[in-house]
């Protein structure tokens, strides 16, 4: 007789260990996929999950086997057409029919790729891998500043108001029950015996006068028991918990002025929305708001500040003042962990330079968590670049960059948050 | 049994549970002991399909040690089944005692039936009784040995690290093929057992080592011709040597090359007999599941369904048919065991000429003494009768690398039959199928280097990966490792080493 076992409620993920190990070890070749799948892919579906293709000769186990060549003598079956002594012509591509699958693979195969899907999770956490938000951890005390007060359990003491009546009431129930059943039962018994002796022809006065008595007394004890006692009461329990703040407001600060084409507004959107998506892995609720720019600036909603084009000259301090009322007004840096990054090509009125600087180091930089700043561009740099330049010696979280390219973005964007390099900035 | 027809009829589903399940089993089992099959235990598992997806990444074992190949094995069949480019096997059966068989859940109760006739009763009874699987595997230590070399590896791990243990796994999978005796009996070790001798291997094996190498200045005086060649014979269990001989390897490294190599020897009697092997499971679910309908006890509905996935499982693509890969296991070996069976009910002349031995005998014990006493090589070269050929239209195709033409070599008529048989046994053999490489001599009083030599058949090249193989005999050795090829000429020309051959005389240098 055979047993039979359900396996099925059994758990599944057998193989999700040695899964991890694949991938593990072919984290180089599959982090090169990740990185490039960052500049190929269209901006807007960056965050689902990848494809990774590895070619197969780096993953093939190698071992010895026959080669093509020498002198085979194969079977098949089906014959249709063939008589002994027959020739026919080599079919191409080598062996073909006339060899075992092991050499038809060889040739035709050896060459492809491993292909298959990594899950969003994977996906991001390859790609933000040994990035960190800078100073988080400098700050990490700061994002303990609200409470939150929420019901745990009962108490037997507590304030009247926190009475709750329901649960002492059930709790005053069952200690009665528990302190009188017995007795009640008692109370059944002898009253039956009672009933008994006085139905019965004989006379039993004493007898009975005796257990009116044990009634009575039983009587009297069962109403002793009181209705509610203190011991049954019950207080709701309030405690209070921190909550980290998990806000986070990003500002995009852009250049739209025109000589910003749409090819390098493209750019700076992946680079935001890299940065998006890295700040919602750390917090609950991102904020983003949008600055864009010429000779005035203005918040604007996503369509228009990717995709409207302006013409002028360009001021970029107006977007600073923009961006350090907009901070005043609605996102007050003990609530809010805020960050920028702000793109530009570079071009400013150069009288404006040392105006952004001076406001970046006096009003903005102390607010936010970090502030980084990209010029995309293939002209020499301009007076914004050295004066930000100067800036990024005094304040460790205000770093600038320089893209050329769509495959810059990526790499200067690990640059960026690479772990640690706030602290090695904080110490030159 | 006409009369009790209906009373006996069994719920032909189409869905399954276990009460079910259980009728058709009792069934199954009384209708196999009256044909005398004798098998393990049945442990019969229903699992998901991703669960099956599990089982087949890890070999088909219920539990595995821990290694990077499996998961991408794991990747590349969920890929598969997930673009709908392949459907997972009804079922997977083990090896062991008691005799584990895998049923998805999806299956229809016809297909659990045909499944539990197949695995249950079919693999089963051949794994019992096979003549390889006796002497090769043990099936009642088995999951024990898996479930100590699970918890091994995962020590090692610990210990060593995951890389360290890598390196060595890698190394010993690429040469997981030559980790067979293929002549010597291995003993038969219980678990407890093998934990106790485990460590004792591990002290004495690395005294032993050291040995070898320690006492041998003493010889130097001797001329070359009267050295004794070490290894003396030519060795072919390539890990075995490694494991006892490898100088620099540390004792837990030695017990990692012992695991794999038990492993590979466990599954060395499967490779062997896949023909003879699905052709007994095919046979005997043919014959139970169709005595059960004879004696009214399942319905026309399920005999239909059966027959239905029977045929596809039994089918045989022509040579030039698009789904054509190679000849089917399971066409060939239910065919031929259904022949053995009629040439002893219903033998023709040609059969008296051919099969003398089987002729006109009784089917039942004709059958299970093929199963019993053969491999596929020496099956179809003892029972491939010329009926057989004709109904696959069997033909050989010639294929010599120095001609620009492929000869068709036989065919099936009157001239070509033996010389079929012969070929077909041939492309089963397991030494022609594996390139013959064997441990030729080590340097032992010199550079240590290991040499191996590949005697080729037919004139067939080693593939490349002969060279990546050798980079990671070149990890277990610790020296130099190079190949030699034998040919005619007595030249035995340098084919392959580790590190390359220009690098290796700059060493010597």
């Amino acid at each position: 007789m055979a047993h039979f076992i359900d396996r099925r409620l059994n758990s599944k993920g057998k193989s999700t260990v040695n899964r991890q190990r694949f991938l593990r070890r072919y984290k180089s070749q599959i982090k090169e996929a990740v990185s490039d799948a960052v500049s190929k892919r269209s901006v807007t579906d960056l965050d689902t999950g990848e494809q990774v293709s590895i070619p197969k000769r780096d993953i093939s186990e190698p071992v010895f086997h026959s080669g093509k060549g020498g002198n085979r003598d194969i079977v098949h079956p089906g014959n249709d057409q063939f008589s002994k002594g027959d020739k026919i012509k080599r079919p191409r591509g080598g062996q073909g029919q006339g060899s075992g699958e092991g050499d038809a693979s060889d040739s035709g195969e050896g060459e492809d790729d491993f292909v298959f899907q990594i899950s969003k999770e994977e996906y991001l956490d390859l790609l933000f891998e040994d990035l960190a938000l800078p100073n988080l951890q400098k700050n990490q005390l700061d994002k303990l500043v609200q409470y939150e007060t929420y019901r745990a359990g009962f108490q037997t003491d507590g304030v009247p108001s926190n009475l709750d009546i329901v649960r002492s009431l059930k709790g005053s129930v069952a200690r009665r029950i528990a302190l009188t059943s017995g007795k009640k039962k008692r109370l059944k018994e002898l009253e039956r015996q009672l009933e008994l002796l006085k139905s019965d022809k004989h006379d039993h006065d004493l007898k009975i006068t005796e257990l009116e008595e044990q009634i009575a007394e039983l009587k009297r004890r069962i109403k002793a028991v009181p209705f509610i006692d203190t011991f049954d009461l019950r207080f709701r329990n309030y405690e209070k918990r921190p909550v980290p703040t998990s806000k986070a407001v990003m500002f995009c600060l852009m250049d739209v002025s025109g000589s910003m084409d749409q090819a390098t507004k493209d750019m700076a959107k992946r680079f935001y929305i890299l940065l998006y998506l890295f700040l919602t892995r750390t917090y609950k609720n991102v904020e983003v708001i949008y600055i864009r720019h010429h000779t005035q600036a203005k918040e604007v909603d996503e369509q228009e500040f990717f995709y409207s084009q302006e013409t002028g000259g360009t001021i970029v301090s107006s977007a600073l003042k923009l961006m350090q009322q907009i901070i005043a007004d609605r996102f007050p840096s003990d609530e809010w962990n805020i960050y920028a990054a702000q793109a530009s090509d570079g071009d400013n009125w150069a009288d404006d330079s040392p105006s952004c600087s001076e406001i970046l180091h006096n009003q903005l930089l102390p607010l936010v968590r970090y502030f980084a700043y990209i010029e995309i561009t293939e002209r020499q740099h301009q007076s914004l670049w050295r004066e930000y330049q100067n800036l990024t010696e005094i304040h460790p979280h205000f770093a600038i960059k320089h893209i050329k390219t769509v495959d810059d973005i990526y790499p200067v964007f690990r640059e960026l948050f690479e772990k640690s390099i706030g602290a090695q900035k904080g110490v030159a | 049994m006409v009369v009790k027809k209906k009373s006996k009829l069994l719920s032909d589903g189409p869905d399954w549970s276990f009460e079910l399940l259980e009728q058709y089993e009792a069934e199954i089992d009384r209708v196999a002991k009256h044909y005398g099959l004798d098998t393990y235990q049945n442990q019969i598992e229903i699992i998901t399909a991703e669960q099956m997806m599990d089982a087949y990444a890890s070999i088909g074992m219920p539990i595995n040690y821990t290694h990077w190949s499996y998961g991408k094995k794991f990747i590349q069949t969920e890929q598969n089944y997930r673009r709908g480019q392949m459907g997972l096997a009804y079922e997977i059966v083990i090896n062991s005692d008691p005799c584990i068989a895998y049923l998805m859940e999806e299956n229809t109760i016809t297909m659990q039936a045909l499944v539990i006739a197949h695995a249950c009763y079919g693999h089963n009874s051949f794994f019992k009784n096979n003549y390889l699987f006796k002497t090769w595997t043990d099936a009642s230590s088995i999951i024990d040995y898996l479930v100590f070399a699970k918890n091994y590896v995962s020590k090692c791990e610990l210990k060593y690290g995951v890389s360290e243990v890598e390196n060595i796994m890698d190394s010993c999978h690429a040469l997981m093929n030559y980790g067979v005796d293929r002549y010597k009996r291995p003993q038969k070790i219980s678990m407890q057992v093998e934990r106790e001798r485990q460590k004792e291997r591990e002290a004495y094996l690395q005294s032993q080592v050291n040995d070898l190498w320690r006492t041998l200045p003493k010889i130097k005086a001797l001329d070359k011709e009267k050295n004794p060649r070490f290894p003396s014979e030519p060795q072919e269990n390539i890990l075995y040597f490694i494991e006892k001989n490898a100088p620099l390897l540390e004792p837990w490294q030695r017990e990692l090359v012992r695991i794999v190599r038990k492993v590979s020897q466990y599954f060395y009697p499967q490779k062997q007999t896949q023909v003879m092997n699905e052709g007994w499971a095919c046979f005997w679910h043919y014959h139970i599941l169709n005595h059960l309908y004879d004696e009214g006890r399942v319905t026309d509905r399920f005999i239909m369904e059966f027959l239905h996935s029977h045929t596809n499982v039994v089918a045989q693509p022509d040579y030039n048919s698009p789904y054509y890969s190679g000849i089917n296991p399971y066409a060939l070996g239910f065919n031929m065991f259904m022949d053995i069976k009629r040439v002893c009910q219903n033998p023709t002349e040609e059969d008296r000429h051919w099969l003398p031995e089987i002729a006109g005998k009784d089917w039942l014990e004709t059958v299970h003494f093929a199963m019993q006493n053969f491999k596929d090589e020496s099956f179809i070269s003892q029972f491939l009768s010329p009926k057989i050929i004709r109904d696959f239209k069997l033909f050989a195709i010639k294929d010599d690398e120095k001609d620009p033409f492929l000869h068709i070599s036989a065919i099936h008529d009157e001239q070509g039959y033996q010389s079929i048989r012969e070929k077909l046994s041939a492309q089963y053999n397991l030494s022609n199928l594996e390139p013959n490489i064997q441990i030729y001599s080590v340097d032992v009083r010199g550079s240590r280097s290991l040499t191996l030599r590949y005697v080729p058949q037919n004139g067939i090249p080693l593939a490349e990966s002969k060279g990546e193989v050798m980079k990671h005999l070149h990890r277990l050795w610790g020296f130099n490792v190079r190949l030699e090829q034998v040919d005619e000429s007595g030249k035995n020309p340098l084919i392959a080493s580790c590190p390359p051959a220009n690098e290796q005389s700059e060493m010597a240098i």
